[in-house]
C-alpha cells in the first residue's frame, strides 16, 4: 500500500501583477503563490515581496524627528524624496502619497498633483503607486487628472471602496493602471470591492487588495487573520480573492506612540531612533507571514533591515 | 461543490429520442446548458435508450465532448460500457467513473476493475456503499461498506481526493424508505472521519424524490441537509437555479466561500471547476 501524500495541494494561486510600463526602467512583479506564505515548495512560494516607500506630495507635519531626518532637505521636493528612496534607500516601487490635496491637509488642487505626479516620474525609473488623500470628494476631482498624467506607465492607483468606485476604476481601465481595492479590515467588504469593481469590466488580475493595516500594538492580527485567509482564499481557487495584498506599514507603525514617543518622553523604551524603525521593520516582517506582497514604508532603518530579511529568506538580493 | 449535471441520461425522453434518432443536437444542447449553469461534470448515462451500450455510450462522449469542454462522468453499472466510453473520451480534461458496489454476486472484482480504469485515465471514482447484499438500510452497515471502499481503493493506490462516497439516496416514498435520508446524514458524518482530506461524498440526488409531488423541494431541502453535514458533490439538475442559488447560500453557511453582498453572483461567476 503506498504512503499517501502527506503535503498540501491547493488548486488556485495568488495572481501575478507586474507593475511599470512606458518609460519605467524596471518592472516589479508580485503575487503568483501557489501555497501559504513560506510554507510549502520554494517553486510555489510566487515572487518575492516588493517594498514602496512613500513620498509626500507636500511637506508633513508631525513627523517624528528619526523619520524627518532621514529624509532632511528633501520633505518638501517630491522628486528629490523620490530620487533618495530609490538610490540610497533601495527602493522597489515610490509610492507618492497626495496627502498635501486633502481638505484638511492642504486642500491642494489637481495641478499640483499633475505636477508632483510628472516630476516623480521623470526624476525616478521605478514603478510609481499613486494614492489619493483618502478623501472621495476629493479623490474624485483630482484623481482623474493624476491617472491621466501617468498614462501607460501601469501605476498602481489608490484606493477604490465599496462606497466610491466607479470613478477611479474607469479611470484605471482607460489608462492602463492597476487598482487597489480598499476593505476597512473586512473581508466580505473586501470581496464586495472586487465583484463591483470586476461588475464595470476592470479585470481582476489588475487588481491589488488593501485591507487597511493596523500596526504592531494597534490591531495587526485583525490586518493579518484576514490576508492569512485572504490567501487561503485564492489557494481555494476563489477567484475574486486572489489578488496580491498591499499593507501601509509606514504609516500606521509611525502612528503608534511606541514609534513616535522621544527618548525624553519615554527613556523607559529606550532610544527612539532605533525604537521608531525597530516598531516599523517588526510590522512589517510580521504581516509578511500573512502573505502581503507589497509594504509601504517609511524609514530607511527599517527599509534595510526588512530587505535584509527578505533577502535571507529568499536567498537572493532584491 | 463539485456539481455532476444529470441531465444526459436516456430516462429524459428527450435524450431517448436523441439516442433513438442519431440526433446530436438535443444532447449537445443540454451540455452547454449545463456547462453554462457550472456544472462540474456531465453525467453520461444511456439508461434503457439503447441496445448497443457501448456504441451508444461512444457516440453520446463523442458528441457531448464536441459540443463543451466541461470533463464527463461515464455511468454504467456495466464495466464495458465504462471501457468503451473511456476510450474515445478525452479524459486530459479529467472524468468521472459512475459507479461501483464494494462488490457484486456476480462480479466479486467489479470496484478494482472501476478503480483500474479510474487510475488509467487519471480520473476519479464514485463508489456506492452497498455490496452483494444490496442497499444497506441502516447507518452502520454504510459506514463499514464506506471504509472497506477506501480501504480497497487505496491499496489500489487511489487517494481519497479521487474517491467519491455515494451513500445511495432511494425514493423517499418507498415503503419503509423514510428514515433513509436521516441514516444518510449520519452516515456521512463518519464517512468524513476515515481519512484526511476525507473522500468526497456525492449522491443522485433526484433519486430521493422520485415518484412524489413537491419534487424540486425535496431535493432542495435534502440537498442543503447533506451540504450541512459535509457533503461536497451531488448528481443533480444544475439547471434548477433555485436548487443552485440554495446550494450557493448553503456553501457561504458552512464557510467554504467567504460572504460578501454579492454572495449568489460571486458563486455564479464561478467556473463549475472551481466551486
Amino acid at each position: 500500500m503506498p504512503l499517501p501524500a502527506s503535503g498540501m495541494n491547493y488548486t488556485g494561486s495568488v495572481n501575478t501583477v507586474t507593475l511599470g510600463g512606458g518609460r519605467r526602467k524596471t518592472t516589479v512583479t508580485v503575487g503568483g503563490a501557489k501555497t501559504v506564505p513560506y510554507g510549502g515548495p520554494r517553486a510555489a512560494c510566487g515572487h518575492r515581496p516588493a517594498i514602496a516607500i512613500d513620498v509626500l506630495d507636500a511637506p508633513p507635519e508631525g513627523w517624528p524627528a528619526p523619520l524627518a531626518e532621514a529624509y532632511a532637505g528633501v520633505l518638501g521636493d517630491p522628486a528629490a524624496w523620490a530620487r533618495k528612496a530609490v538610490e540610497e534607500f533601495g527602493a522597489d516601487l515610490v509610492c507618492v502619497k497626495f496627502d498635501g490635496v486633502h481638505p484638511d491637509k492642504g486642500n491642494l488642487g489637481a495641478d499640483h498633483a499633475v505636477d508632483v505626479t510628472r516630476r516623480v516620474l521623470d526624476a525616478v525609473g521605478v514603478p510609481l503607486v499613486l494614492w489619493g488623500c483618502d478623501n472621495a470628494e476629493k479623490d474624485n476631482a483630482v484623481m482623474p487628472k493624476i491617472s491621466e498624467a501617468a498614462k501607460g506607465e501601469k501605476v498602481l492607483l489608490g484606493t477604490v471602496t465599496q462606497d466610491n468606485y466607479k470613478n477611479l476604476t474607469a479611470l484605471a481601465l482607460a489608462d492602463g493602471h492597476f487598482l487597489i481595492a480598499e476593505a476597512p479590515l473586512d473581508i466580505n467588504i473586501a470581496k464586495q470591492v472586487n465583484i463591483l469593481v470586476s461588475d464595470m469590466g476592470f479585470p481582476l488580475e489588475r487588481l491589488v487588495m488593501y485591507q487597511t493595516t493596523g500596526a504592531l500594538g494597534y490591531g495587526m492580527e485583525y490586518a493579518y487573520s484576514i490576508q492569512e485567509r485572504e490567501r487561503l482564499a485564492a489557494l481555494g481557487s476563489d477567484k475574486l480573492m486572489a489578488a496580491p495584498l498591499i499593507c501601509d506599514v509606514g504609516t500606521e507603525a509611525w502612528g503608534a506612540k511606541e514609534a513616535r514617543a522621544t527618548s525624553e518622553q519615554a527613556p523607559q523604551w529606550g532610544d527612539a531612533a532605533r525604537r521608531g524603525p525597530a516598531w516599523e521593520a517588526v510590522t512589517a516582517v510580521t504581516l509578511l507571514q500573512s502573505g502581503v506582497d507589497i509594504l509601504r514604508m517609511r524609514h530607511p532603518t527599517a527599509v534595510a533591515t526588512v530587505r535584509r530579511y527578505l533577502d535571507r529568506l529568499w536567498g537572493t538580493k532584491a | 461543490m463539485i456539481a455532476i449535471g444529470e441531465r444526459i441520461n436516456g430516462m429524459f425522453t428527450v435524450v431517448k429520442d436523441a439516442i433513438a434518432a442519431h440526433d446530436p443536437r438535443p444532447i449537445q444542447e443540454l451540455a452547454r446548458q449545463q456547462a453554462a449553469a457550472g456544472a462540474a461534470y456531465l453525467d453520461i448515462n444511456i439508461g434503457t435508450a439503447a441496445a448497443d451500450q457501448e456504441g451508444t455510450m461512444k457516440w453520446l462522449v463523442e458528441t457531448v465532448q464536441a459540443a463543451v469542454a466541461t470533463p464527463l462522468c461515464l455511468d454504467s453499472q456495466k464495466p464495458a460500457v465504462i471501457k468503451a466510453g473511456l476510450s474515445v473520451c478525452d479524459t486530459s480534461r479529467g472524468v468521472l467513473l459512475n459507479s461501483s458496489p464494494l462488490n457484486r454476486k456476480s462480479d466479486p472484482d467489479v470496484l478494482t476493475k472501476y478503480a483500474s480504469m479510474a487510475m488509467e485515465a487519471g480520473g476519479g471514482l464514485i463508489a456506492l456503499t452497498m455490496d452483494s447484499g444490496g442497499v444497506p438500510q441502516n447507518v452502520d452497515r454504510r459506514v463499514e461498506i464506506a471504509a472497506e471502499i477506501l480501504t480497497k481503493a487505496m491499496e489500489l493506490g487511489m487517494m481519497p481526493e479521487k474517491l467519491f462516497i455515494d451513500p445511495i439516496i432511494l425514493p423517499v416514498n418507498v415503503p419503509g424508505a423514510q428514515a433513509q435520508p436521516g441514516n444518510i446524514l449520519a452516515a456521512i458524518d463518519q464517512i468524513r472521519l476515515m481519512s484526511d482530506p476525507p473522500p468526497h461524498i456525492t449522491m443522485g440526488l433526484s433519486n430521493l424524490s422520485q415518484g412524489t409531488a413537491e419534487r424540486p423541494l425535496i431535493n432542495r431541502t435534502f440537498m442543503i441537509m447533506a451540504i450541512s453535514h459535509g457533503c461536497d458533490s451531488a448528481i443533480l439538475d444544475v439547471l434548477d437555479d433555485v436548487l443552485v442559488d440554495a446550494v450557493a447560500t448553503a456553501e457561504m453557511l458552512m464557510n467554504k466561500q467567504i460572504y460578501s453582498d454579492s454572495f449568489v453572483k460571486a458563486y455564479r461567476s464561478t467556473s463549475g471547476a472551481q466551486r
